[in-house]
């Protein structure tokens, strides 16, 4: 297993005092938090922190981990020492099994079964208890929004085996994605947690919806944006063009004597529901290239044709 | 493997959960949703207690108030606050987006 050099993790120095430590950590807690963090790794980064500060806050296992020596480096291959923990005391246990965040096997072989005298079990122990909720992310298409859809769904749960230890198990759901769903909704599907004890009720699954980015469209809620390129004549003229929507393509009317940056909104041609989103249209002009003598002409044409200046009211 | 098709209860603005229900779905005690009710982060609708209906956008404003209270220690105005900007930046960010995308092209 992989070497977990804790210090560098919190960028700190291997003689931070405990204040340090803690400061450190509410510091790169709200860097890192998933619900406030905008970067890619920050779940990861964040459960990383979190197991750092899990062995750097408390002086016994701080005190254990230090004597594995000062020349480990963070991925290198590790193995615990026999008997290396020998002489230390743990006094409550964090490992994984009890229901708390899962840690990483560097963790677990170290401060996990064994040494926690005392589970750490924050679940309700009763005879009969419902089963945890789980919850989970599916990407899904701006397509399926539209017109509903059956994915198949893989989730990997964490479970503890009869021998205690922690094992990924993963499954696979067909589940309906209704018409009509937005960036953040959940779908609740009962009875898909885990099973409850004795006779307690399984608790249940929630899905958040997460559009997967799309090369044409943009979304807001449940408005749908599209950029459409024009010719310069299609836009000057009026035309009736082709224009590509997720729920098939439509002929769309460009007005005579359209500019740059014009919005169009298509009525209810966004995201179904109640009400129902629009789809807006961004009309760009792209300018035909210049790339042959005959393209040439026609632009030197233009000059001389229509005396236009787009600067004239800029005082130049 | 489980070969049958799942259909769930999507959560949106018609969906209404009880008191009950979104404590649940937030895995933690209906005083905290109550305390969460009169910080103003959650706006049920209905009076008293017993009747309240939350919508679905409900449980996601309570998941990540749960979240925030319990790996930051932010206390219930901090809370109210930082959802506010944090939709405030979610709602900048896509425009961004957006606009971004229209000056490429």
């Amino acid at each position: 297993m992989e070497f977990k050099n804790y210090y560098d993790i919190m960028s700190l120095a291997r003689d931070a005092s405990q204040d340090e430590i803690k400061r450190a950590y509410r510091k790169l807690a709200r860097k890192y938090h998933p619900d406030v963090s905008k970067e890619t790794d920050a779940e990861a980064r964040f459960k990383e922190l979190g197991e750092a500060y899990a062995v750097l806050k408390d002086p016994e296992k701080r005190a254990a981990y230090d004597q594995l020596g000062a020349n480990w480096k963070g991925g290198q291959d590790f193995r615990p020492p026999p008997n290396w923990d020998a002489g230390f005391e743990f006094s409550g246990g964090d490992s994984a099994a009890g229901g708390g965040p899962a840690y990483s096997d560097f963790f677990e072989s170290l401060f996990g079964q064994g040494f926690g005298s005392a589970r750490d079990d924050r679940r309700p122990t009763g005879f009969h208890a419902r089963g945890e909720d789980h919850h989970a992310k599916v990407l899904i298409d701006l397509e399926d929004a539209y017109h509903g859809a059956t994915r198949g769904i893989t989730l990997s749960t964490p479970t503890v085996d009869s021998g205690g230890h922690v094992i990924t198990k993963q499954r696979t759901l067909n589940v309906k994605i209704p018409k009509g769903v937005k960036q953040g909704q959940r779908i609740r599907l009962t009875g898909e947690g885990s099973p409850g004890l004795g006779d307690g009720q399984a608790g249940d699954l929630y899905l958040e919806m997460e559009f997967k980015p799309h090369s044409l469209y943009k979304i807001e809620g449940r408005d749908v944006y599209l950029n459409l390129p024009v010719t310069p004549w299609e836009a000057a003229l009026g035309a009736t063009v082709k224009a590509p929507t997720p729920s098939g393509a439509v002929d769309l009317k460009i007005p005579e004597g359209t500019t740059g940056a014009r919005k169009l909104r298509l009525r209810k041609r966004g995201i179904p529901g109640k009400p129902p989103g629009d789809l807006y249209v961004s009309v760009t002009i792209s300018l035909p290239p210049a790339d042959s003598d005959s393209a040439k002409q026609l632009y030197r044409k233009m000059e001389q044709k229509l005396a236009y200046n787009p600067r004239s009211k800029m005082g130049v | 493997m489980n070969q049958k098709t799942l259909i769930g209860i999507l959560l949106d603005e018609q969906t209404e959960l009880s008191l009950d229900e979104l404590s649940r779905a937030c895995a933690s005690s209906t005083e905290w949703v109550i305390e969460l009710v009169e910080e103003g982060v959650l706006e049920p609708i209905g009076h008293e207690r017993a009747l309240w209906r939350f919508t679905g956008t409900s449980l996601q404003r309570a998941r990540a108030a749960t979240r925030l209270q319990n790996d930051l220690n932010i206390n219930l105005a901090g809370i109210a606050l930082a959802l506010d900007l944090m939709d405030e930046i979610q709602a900048l960010h896509e425009r961004l987006c957006r606009l971004e995308t229209n000056n490429n092209t």
